[in-house]
């Protein structure tokens, strides 16, 4: 009984949101007008930015979303309804500062973990979602993201939904350690029961998938879409350097460099994303 | 069995750290010691079929107690001509594609597979990438999954991040005493955490990366005992439980029907941390 309180507050909280929410992008300094573009450094005045969907009118720079402002931006108004919202990872275990740092990401981001899930219409077709958010400890996967997008997969595998997932994590969650590096298996297994029963399963990589997350479900898609010059690697730069001290290519790990070797189906600019999953979303309306 | 308990004794009391010493001593027997004592007439077979083949990765069919399986083993090489050809132990995308294709192979016919786990990691380098290291290891976490023929893991020494993961996906995960499988290594570890490698001891506690740890967790099955002049001076010890465990778990394997079987191993990495 509790839990169907719960479920309604949830969805009253949302309805809420949505309509006090004041619809301004923060993207970097608090209350500027103007955002400095990290790519062409030429500043820009943030409702401009916010036209563009929090991407550079210049250079074509995407700034990173948050998962609600990536919900805003693909599907219908109102239409996204979150699940296990509540889902922490405090006192899973007794890493040093590992706690503290859980709640101050908490408080910054107001998520409770790297990863939002839930159901979702685009252009009224039911979708399950998971959308990553970068902020939230570089977005990396510990049991709790694990297990959120396990039981997603599990959800769309089980409603016959399509399932998109926008990538956006730095790898597995170290302080969680091997607990977080099985959570690859998992979410893989599932996965491949979704894939074995006809389920469409698309993933938009943004920047940055590295790690045991691009060693998991974001490689896994049926198709795979990138946003433009998103970072995406298994092992990181730096540690390629050192073991190798190979001189590395500029755009190397780069949307565009997997374009190139052929681990991404299409790059796709952030304005012309609700159109194109749309369009995918279209081919694989019949296949239940 | 009073050896092995008596064994149990002293091990417990050995540091996490002291267990990664053990586990990297470069006397421990390899892949290419044991497969020999494991299994009889092993047939290699090389290659991916798309780019080249990876001497990081054995593949091959061999006779398990007279039943045909393939067996696929990450080899660090014994020598320091081997280790350069095997690139210690390191694959590229080419053995997990290889490993991908001889499981294939199995399904087909039915073999059970044997993998042996013996990496520090996947090789991180720019033809990995390049080649889609990401990707490779993806396939083989989604694919073994539900690969429709029993899968056995024995985890020898050293089991580090995805790289050791892409082939641990498995019915049964037995784990030497003083091997150690960690997210990365007690070096990494430290040198993120605290941006000091020499902190590597108490890297290696915190890890949790032992094989009692993991089997505390609910991930290793079986801790397979070391002899206590140590694994490299009496392999046969090891070898011949180990082979007592495959027999039976095997027998038990072969029996599940393929829907319980694929179940089974399901709710094996299923259950890995699936509280909210």
């Amino acid at each position: 009984m509790n839990q169907h309180f719960d479920k309604r507050r949830e969805r009253l909280n949302l309805f809420q949101a949505l309509f006090t929410k004041p619809k301004t992008i923060k993207i970097t300094e608090k209350e500027l007008d103007f955002v400095v573009c990290p790519k062409c450094n030429k500043a820009i005045e943030s409702s401009e930015v916010k036209k563009h969907i929090s991407v550079c009118p210049q250079c074509d720079y995407h700034f990173p979303l948050t998962a609600f402002q990536r919900i805003d931006s693909i599907f219908d108004n109102g239409s996204f309804y979150e699940v296990y919202a509540k889902a922490s990872s405090t006192g899973l275990n007794n890493f040093p500062d590992y706690l503290n740092k859980l709640t101050r990401y908490q408080k910054e981001t107001s998520l409770n973990e790297a990863v939002v899930v839930g159901t979702a219409k685009l252009n009224d077709i039911k979708v399950a979602v998971a959308i990553m958010d970068s902020r939230f400890m570089m977005g990396s996967m510990g049991q709790v993201v694990g297990e959120k997008i396990t039981r997603i997969i599990e959800l769309a595998h089980r409603r016959k939904y399509p399932l998109i997932i926008f990538t956006a994590s730095g790898g597995a969650r170290m302080q969680e350690g091997i607990m977080s590096l099985m959570q690859m298996a998992k979410t893989s297994a599932a996965l491949e029961r979704f894939n074995q029963a006809g389920g469409f399963y698309l993933t938009v990589l943004t920047h940055p998938t590295t790690g045991g997350v691009s060693a998991s479900f974001a490689m896994l898609g049926d198709i795979i879409m990138a946003e433009p010059q998103a970072l995406i690697g298994f092992a990181g730069r730096r540690v390629i350097e050192k073991t190798v001290k190979e001189q590395l290519p500029d755009n190397f790990q780069t949307s565009e460099f997997l374009y190139e070797k052929g681990f991404v189906d299409q790059i796709v600019h952030r304005k012309d994303l609700r159109n194109k999953i749309y369009q995918c979303l279209m081919f694989h309306k019949e296949i239940k | 069995m009073f050896n092995v308990s008596q064994g149990d004794k002293v091990m417990n009391q050995i540091s996490a750290w002291e267990r990664v010493t053990i586990a990297r001593n470069p006397n421990r027997p390899k892949s290419l010691d044991i497969i020999p004592l494991l299994f009889d007439h092993f047939f290699e077979c090389a290659g991916d079929r798309h780019y080249g083949d990876d001497k990081a990765l054995i593949g091959g069919i061999a006779l398990f107690e007279g039943m045909p399986v393939t067996v696929l083993a990450q080899s660090k090489g014994r020598t320091l001509e081997e280790n350069m050809r095997c690139n210690f132990g390191m694959l590229h995308p080419e053995g997990y594609r290889k490993a991908l294709r001889l499981a294939q192979q199995a399904e087909k016919f039915n073999r059970p597979i044997i993998t042996i786990v013996d990496t520090a990691g996947a090789y991180p380098g720019q033809m990995a990438e390049e080649r889609g290291q990401a990707e490779a290891i993806a396939k083989n976490l989604q694919f073994f999954s539900q690969i429709k023929t029993p899968v056995i893991t024995i985890v020898l020494s050293e089991g580090g991040s995805g790289g050791a993961l892409a082939l641990s996906v498995a019915d049964r995960i037995y784990m030497f005493e003083n091997a150690v499988y960690s997210i990365l290594s007690p070096e990494g570890f430290a040198s993120i955490l605290w941006k000091d490698d020499s902190r590597v001891k108490e890297a290696a506690e915190l890890l949790e990366c032992t094989s009692y740890d993991l089997q505390n967790k609910g991930i290793v099955d079986w801790i397979i005992p070391e002899s206590s002049d140590g694994f490299e001076n009496d392999i046969s010890f090891s070898v011949s439980l180990i082979k007592d465990q495959i027999r039976n778990d095997l027998l038990k394997l072969n029996k599940l029907k393929l829907n319980q079987l694929l179940d089974q191993r399901y709710e094996k990495f299923r259950k890995i941390g699936s509280k909210l």
